[in-house]
């Protein structure tokens, strides 16, 4: 054990952010202010995610960091090294076993279940931001549910491009009030925002803000009539597992322009290689 | 429906600390009918426009509309979802500078579909179609549709503004300076256009402007304000052909003959 505080955090701190987060799942989907704490890493790589993880963490709980969906890259080792060593709690890569996972931009394949916490990275947990530059005016028309001009976005993607060219951060209707960004998942995922067991929290560290999807929370996002939302992903199955419902990765393979697509979720891709699923790819790699 | 005036302005003052930005004005606007307002710059009309439309807390007095649903309510004791509900049904408010009405960095089609998105139009197909018919009737092409107000010339970024407000069937419509920074040719467009729309859609304006050639041709009634107050009010052609006050003289007379 080291010398920082259980999860790096002052007790003072994880306080003030569970005080943020009760009020953050009393209202779903409303921003809450909070003292984001400067910790050790850089404003993007997970601070306000961070600072919520270190907020929940018991010393019973067994922790799973993901970025974009992968548990072996710079951004989750190192957040799941931290808390290693600043709260000695166990750590796991498979979605089954974990009780909190702190996510950078994905959500598990594995459905979620009761008793698990979801943690998002937001970076700009603001909707509107890039419509109305003011956070005076986005909080009032927050307030008054003002939200024609998220339609005027969707309108404009359509004008331009045939279709709702949003892919990632697409706007959701949190319980039929609070018009709130689900930080910069796929679209894919945000059917899974919705009625989900599990509790999700959104924690922002720049911007200061804590916002909160209780469990079997209604989430909708916002389309129209004539255009309705589409949860897309790449038309293949996973070259490495075979999957054909999972998110995937475009990974390029060499010069010539060949390329394979895997599975963004290792657990998942990994635990159905276990179970002896095959892609295009992996028979091959068995072969040789 | 005649019966009431659609709207009643009784006894608005504004002051900015010491000094009046208007004081108590008061007048009736009946259904249809356009009210002119003109004065030098500083005789208050503008804050008087922002009183009215809520853009501005006057000190005193009480601005009540006729509303669709529920009568004459006084739209200052409104709550703010009310009053926004309001300006972007019943009332539509076209700014001196198209900037200030318009989202430059939205196409044309999105800026004439907003108020229709915010009142809870959720059809793109349809949302196009009215945007395709108003661009139509403010003589703006159909295949500008998609481009960015960036790219219109400033009365065409004017009539967009136009659009704009008109889109969801106003009954009452704030101008402040409609022609301002246009050259005279597309003023008089301009002024056709709101004239034609006006009739037809027999609406109410109010049009505050210190071109007297504006209020001639557009509005039924006149108020001239100077330094804060109405120093004199009547039907257009008597104000102007007859001007009683002396500032009214004074005005009337400064007006160049070509």
């Amino acid at each position: 054990m080291s010398d920082y505080n259980f999860a790096y955090l002052d007790e003072q701190t994880k306080r003030m952010i569970r005080r943020a987060i009760l009020k953050g799942v009393a209202v779903p989907g409303y921003q809450v202010p909070f003292a984001s704490r400067e910790m050790p890493m850089p404003y993007g790589w997970g601070t306000g995610g961070v600072q919520v993880t270190a907020a929940c963490l018991t010393p019973d709980d067994r922790l799973k960091v993901i970025d974009q969906g992968a548990d072996d890259t710079t951004n989750a080792v190192s957040i799941r090294k931290f808390f290693q060593r600043t709260a000695a709690v166990a750590v796991t890569e498979h979605t089954g076993a974990a009780t909190l996972i702190q996510t950078r931009h994905r959500i598990p394949e594995r459905p979620l279940i009761a008793g698990q916490i979801l943690v998002y990275q937001v970076p700009i947990p603001e909707p509107l931001r890039f419509l109305e530059p003011r956070e005076t005016e986005t909080r009032r028309m927050h307030a008054l549910e003002d939200y024609g001009l998220m339609h005027v976005k969707l309108y404009e993607d359509i004008a331009r491009n045939g279709a709702i060219a949003t892919s990632y951060a697409y706007p959701v209707k949190v319980e039929g009030r609070y018009v709130m960004d689900p930080s910069p998942i796929p679209k894919f995922d945000n059917p899974k925002l919705s009625g989900t067991p599990a509790l999700q929290l959104f924690g922002a560290g720049r911007e200061q803000r804590i916002y909160a999807i209780p469990p079997f929370t209604k989430v909708v996002s916002l389309d129209f009539e004539d255009y309705p939302f589409e949860a897309t992903k790449a038309p293949h199955p996973c070259d490495l597992c075979g999957d054909e419902g999972s998110y995937l990765d475009e990974v390029i393979t060499d010069d010539r322009g060949g390329r394979m697509f895997v599975c963004s979720d290792t657990d998942h891709c990994a635990s159905r290689q276990a179970e002896g699923h095959g892609g295009r790819l992996s028979t091959q790699g068995d072969a040789a | 429906m005649t019966e009431h005036p659609l709207l009643q302005v009784s006894d608005i003052t504004k002051t900015y600390g010491g000094r009046i930005g208007c004081a108590d004005v008061s007048f009736d606007l009946w259904p249809g009918e356009v009210m002119g307002i003109v004065g030098e710059s500083g005789s208050g009309k503008s804050t008087l426009l922002s009183c009215m439309a809520g853009h501005l807390a006057p000190d005193s007095g009480r601005v009540i509309f006729d509303t669709r649903s529920d009568g004459p309510r006084d739209v200052l004791a409104m709550n703010e979802p009310e009053r926004r509900m309001l300006a972007r049904t019943d009332w539509a408010f076209v700014h001196q500078n198209p900037r200030d009405g318009l989202r430059m960095g939205v196409s044309a089609g999105g800026n004439v579909g907003e108020r229709l998105m915010a009142v809870g139009a959720r059809h793109y197909g349809s949302i196009r179609e009215q945007a395709v018919d108003w661009l139509g009737r403010v003589e703006i092409s159909s295949d500008r549709i998609d481009d960015r107000p960036r790219q219109f010339s400033g009365g065409m970024q004017q009539r967009l503004q136009i659009a704009r407000n008109l889109v969801t069937g106003p009954r009452l419509v704030f101008m402040d300076e409609p022609t301002g920074g246009l050259d005279v040719s597309v003023q008089a467009r301009l002024l056709d256009l709101l004239r034609g729309l006006v009739r037809q859609m027999g609406l109410s304006a109010v049009i505050v402007t210190h071109d007297l050639a504006v209020v001639r041709l557009l509005a039924d009634r006149l108020m001239v304000m100077k330094d804060g107050r109405v120093v004199e009010q009547g039907l257009t052609d008597q104000v102007l052909d007859d001007p009683q006050h002396a500032y009214t003289q004074l005005l009337v007379s400064s007006v160049l003959q070509v």
